[in-house]
């Protein structure tokens, strides 16, 4: 039987998937000041994974990734919600955001906003969806 | 500031996200529902009474003021309907576990049951027309999953032509605001207000508001625009077909109803007076449609269309009586149409068929159920006592007013001939030969939720002196769009 040998695919997957998170996680952050966010950093992540998918199958990479991502979205709508609804604790309108400077050891003064959070529920929503999908029709017999 | 007008659409939103963790423990999922949908309905049944005693809540979500952050107005208008909306919820939940079975539950039923209720809330308590849009957009995606959910033949090609025809209208309606935006720049419904005012709705405007008026025309299943709605209504399971039938062409109306009340309303005799004839040609269609079939569910979903007929009259002739009548006739009809969904789908359930000429003399077996639809059928019709009655009646002093006796004549026939289709279900379903060989199913839990509903309907038309006023307070607030754009832009 003829047995396909993807070294190539699968040696420069582990390199390309690596700096594909990496890039998902700097789209992420830069968000707020620069073009990227929660949408495309999460689909970056997703993007990662669906390679290392294709490249491993699904068996191998459920090993080394034990998400359900279903309930990734639940949790990423939550973080989401939950962080509008913060704002009433210090009787603000919903959604009200805020931010401040601190200072870290090693980074030095960094700005920290609330509109973060947000974007780390869709981050982690749109990753849930994407990859609840492809994986859905991939599953399909 | 009051985050209360948010808690509505963030309430069943929360709600939605907590069951879809739960979704395979069915009995927790249950009562989780029942104890949210109570618990919600007491909360907007509180801020409604707080509405109408201390005026409209102004939420600037974020913080940002009016023309540029997203404002959500609950108005009296608004907070009925959102009351409205929650009293149906609170009746499907409790008939959902009846109908449903296991499998449709565990595949997150009740969270897209919450999701839908969320995009209708906030559709009705939204002062924002691209957030009218998301809002759509979020109780349509509900609705697409709740269509489908089940996965029979039937389903999926209703769902087919659903899907595509809500894609086909949302694209027109964000095309329509890109529009609106590129004319007056902007979209907070009382800004756009107060420039359409300024410029006296030249022509471009009002090709947008025959635009916007198709968009929402087709979510509303007006003439000529109903042809995809019947069939998939009544495709999904009976507690799925209630929620549609209450509440998705009833936030269509709606938005037809803020939309020609508050922005568009200085070229009447030519957008409002078409709205008299596609009234009519609705209420035509409509009840010629549901006289053609035998088929119970489709009977009950075709009666949707000359009641969306009914309010657009009001909307077209647009007089204080007219309007009331259109609010009170939108309440009404949402509440009796849940019902009717519920009661059709159970006859349905215990015949073992939707076809009417397949079933008779079920009164001997089930003679509570058969009352019931006996009065929901004067209640749809307009039968004095009832809540149907006054709203009509509203509607048809309104259009004498204005002298539009065509139409006027179209409502009382078409009236006649509801109540006809409605009787026809009772008479031929219901009357007739005690059947020997029929076996009984137990109808414990499916007649709840109806009388529930069907008792709001009787206090809404007894009742009819005690909600009157606030009723008219909301139509000499729609007739005046100038106290919706005060309180919005605060001058």
């Amino acid at each position: 039987m003829y047995k396909p040998n993807d070294l190539i695919l699968r040696t420069t997957t582990s390199l390309i998937a690596f700096i594909l998170l990496g890039f998902a996680i700097y789209l992420l952050l830069a968000g707020h000041n620069s073009p990227g966010g929660g949408f495309v950093g999460g689909l970056m992540t997703a993007s990662a994974f669906v390679l290392m998918y294709m490249s491993y199958g699904i068996e191998t990479v459920k090993k080394i990734l034990p998400i359900n991502f279903r309930t990734l979205i639940p949790i990423g709508l939550l973080i989401a919600v939950v962080t509008g609804v913060g704002s009433f604790a210090f009787n603000e309108p919903f959604l009200s955001h805020t931010f401040g400077y601190f200072t870290f050891p090693l980074f030095g003064e960094i700005e920290l906003a609330t509109a973060m959070l947000f974007d780390i529920g869709v981050y982690v929503t749109v990753l849930g969806v994407t990859m609840t999908i492809i994986l859905t029709i991939a599953n399909d017999q | 500031m009051s985050n209360l007008a948010v808690l509505p659409i963030i309430i069943p939103l929360i709600s939605g996200i907590i069951l879809a963790f739960f979704h395979k423990k069915v009995t927790v999922s249950r009562w989780l529902t029942r104890i949210l949908t109570i618990g919600n309905l007491g909360l907007v049944s509180y801020i409604t009474w707080i509405v109408f005693n201390e005026g409209s809540i102004i939420l600037e979500t974020g913080g940002w003021e009016a023309p540029y952050g997203i404002i959500l107005v609950a108005d009296p208008l608004a907070i009925t309907l959102v009351l409205t909306t929650n009293i149906v919820a609170t009746a499907c939940a409790f008939y959902a576990s009846h109908s449903m079975n296991i499998k449709e539950e565990t595949h997150y039923f009740y969270a897209f049951f919450f999701f839908l209720i969320t995009g209708v809330s906030g559709a009705f308590l939204t002062g924002d027309l691209f957030n009218l849009f998301v809002f759509f957009e979020v109780l349509l995606m509900a609705s697409y999953a709740l269509i489908v959910l089940g996965g029979g033949k039937v389903q999926l090609r209703e769902s087919i032509k659903y899907v595509l025809i809500n894609l086909f209208s949302s694209v027109l309606f964000v095309t329509a605001v890109a529009f609106l935006y590129s004319v007056v720049g902007t979209v907070n419904m009382a800004h756009i207000a107060e420039r359409v005012q300024e410029v006296d709705q030249k022509g471009i405007l009002t090709t947008i508001a025959v635009l916007l008026f198709f968009v929402f025309a087709t979510k509303a299943a007006l003439f000529p625009l109903y042809y995809w709605m019947p069939k998939s209504y009544i495709v999904p399971n009976p507690v799925v077909s209630a929620l549609f039938g209450a509440l998705l062409t009833k936030v269509g109306i709606y938005s037809i109803l803020r939309v020609f009340s508050l922005i568009f309303v200085y070229k009447l005799d030519l957008t409002h007076h078409a709205f008299i004839w596609f009234a009519g040609l609705s209420m035509i269609f409509g009840i010629i449609g549901a006289l053609s079939t035998s088929n119970i569910k489709l009977i009950v979903a075709y009666n949707i269309i000359p009641a969306i007929g009914f309010i657009i009259m009001g909307i077209g002739v647009f007089n204080q009586d007219a309007m009331s009548g259109a609010v009170y006739y939108l309440v009404h009809d949402m509440i009796i149409k849940c019902a009717l969904f519920l009661l059709v789908g159970t006859i349905a359930y215990v015949a073992g068929t939707s076809d009417l000429r397949k079933f008779s003399g079920l009164i001997h077996y089930y003679p509570v159920l058969g009352w019931l639809l006996f009065v929901s059928a004067f209640i749809l019709a307009g039968v004095p006592p009832f809540s149907g009655f006054i709203g009509k009646l509203l509607l048809l002093k309104g259009a004498l007013t204005n002298d539009e006796i065509v139409i006027v004549v179209l409502g009382l026939l078409s009236s006649l001939l509801i109540l006809y289709s409605i009787m026809k279900i009772f008479i031929q379903g219901f009357w007739g030969e005690k059947d020997e060989s029929f076996v009984k199913k137990p109808t414990k839990g499916f007649v709840g939720p109806v009388v529930f509903l069907l008792a709001f309907s009787v206090i809404l038309g007894i009742g009819a002196e005690f909600i009157y006023p606030s009723i008219d307070t909301i139509s000499t607030y729609l007739l005046d769009p100038e106290v919706y754009i005060d309180s919005v832009l605060k001058e």
